[in-house]
């Protein structure tokens, strides 16, 4: 009986292990990213730009071009790049204490000068590399290194930003998504959404992002099948996925 | 005969178990305790190959991209 292989690792990741935890759910979009930009034949012209956070670790296993800018800077590094080089495929990776709360202005920004760059967003509701402490994303009542009884949201450690809501109003903005990758199904449907958001790029509609809800087992303190009921109950609650922008049109 | 078959790197595996709760065929499962990869983990193994059905379920969610999956030609890619 032939057999034809349906899924295998990309060329585009290096033959070693990733640098992540067990159960992060950075190497399933990681993974999305390299399967995506070799299907669509952008992987030789695309410049990957890693954030600060976990994912800075990108450039240690992926065999494409990246560059590291400074903290939260990333969206406007990429503008740059994508500015003198229009050519090039412009992916710009970013966790949510990169985006949501050191670089706000710069993506804020990005996207309402309608930057034609593709933001991959990982929204893991805490910051990770450096421990644990609690983001702007942090859900009310989860617990972080620096908000061990929970977040409290009437104490002055303020709400959660929906980061998909705010930039939705902004004119610049082409393609807007919220996914998850807490099951197969959420996975699969993230890689759809990022390809609409690379597409969006291709044709030079404008700013695209896609934000992926994804488990932080470690420094959520849980199993990493604990921290995926966590996104698909928790997460998914305050953070809705769906599509906000197409095309530039709200959804 | 089964209608797919998968590999997994043993090496690259961590052991989270995400491949697990993809699949709904009992296919995979971890290594007993005690055995451990090079990185240290506890291992993804086949226990049902004959049960596979090539759905590919198993490498959408691995964040290492360990799985690599055979199925029955005739079908698109997943």
């Amino acid at each position: 009986m032939e057999m034809k292989i349906v899924a295998e690792r990309t060329k585009l990741w290096a033959d070693k292990p990733s640098p992540y935890c067990p159960g992060c759910g950075h190497g399933i979009v990681h993974r999305i990213v390299c399967e995506l930009l070799e299907e669509m034949g952008l992987a030789d012209n695309c410049v990957f730009m890693a954030p600060v956070g976990c994912s800075i670790l990108a450039y240690t296993f992926l065999n494409v071009d990246v560059c590291q800018p400074a903290h939260g800077r990333t969206p406007a590094a990429a503008t740059g790049i994508k500015r003198y080089r229009p050519d090039t495929f412009v992916v710009s990776y970013q966790g949510d204490g990169d985006l949501a709360a050191i670089g706000t202005a710069e993506i804020v920004h990005a996207a309402s000068r309608g930057e034609n760059i593709t933001t991959v967003f990982v929204n893991n509701a805490i910051y990770g590399m450096t421990g644990g402490q609690m983001a702007p994303t942090t859900l009310p009542g989860q617990k972080a290194t620096t908000c061990p009884d929970g977040r409290d949201v009437k104490a002055g450690m303020g709400y959660p930003i929906r980061v998909c809501e705010l930039l939705r109003s902004l004119g610049g903005v082409a393609y807007l998504a919220r996914t998850t990758v807490h099951d197969a199904a959420g996975a699969i449907q993230t890689k759809r959404a990022m390809r609409k958001a690379f597409e969006t790029q291709v044709r030079g509609e404008g700013f695209s992002l896609v934000e992926v809800l994804s488990p932080c087992p470690v420094n959520w303190g849980m199993g990493s099948l604990e921290a995926l009921r966590f996104v698909g109950e928790n997460m998914t609650a305050y953070y809705p996925p769906g599509e906000f922008k197409v095309s530039g049109a709200e959804v | 005969m089964a209608k797919g078959k998968i590999v997994v790197d043993i090496d690259k595996c961590k052991g989270c178990e995400l491949c697990i709760t993809a699949c709904r065929h009992g296919v995979i499962a971890l290594a007993p305790a005690g055995r451990a990869n090079v990185q240290g983990y506890r291992y993804l193994e086949v226990i049902h190959p004959e049960r596979c059905t090539g759905c590919a379920m198993c490498a959408q969610m691995c964040p290492d991209a360990a799985i690599t999956v055979w199925r029955e030609s005739g079908k698109g890619k997943a």
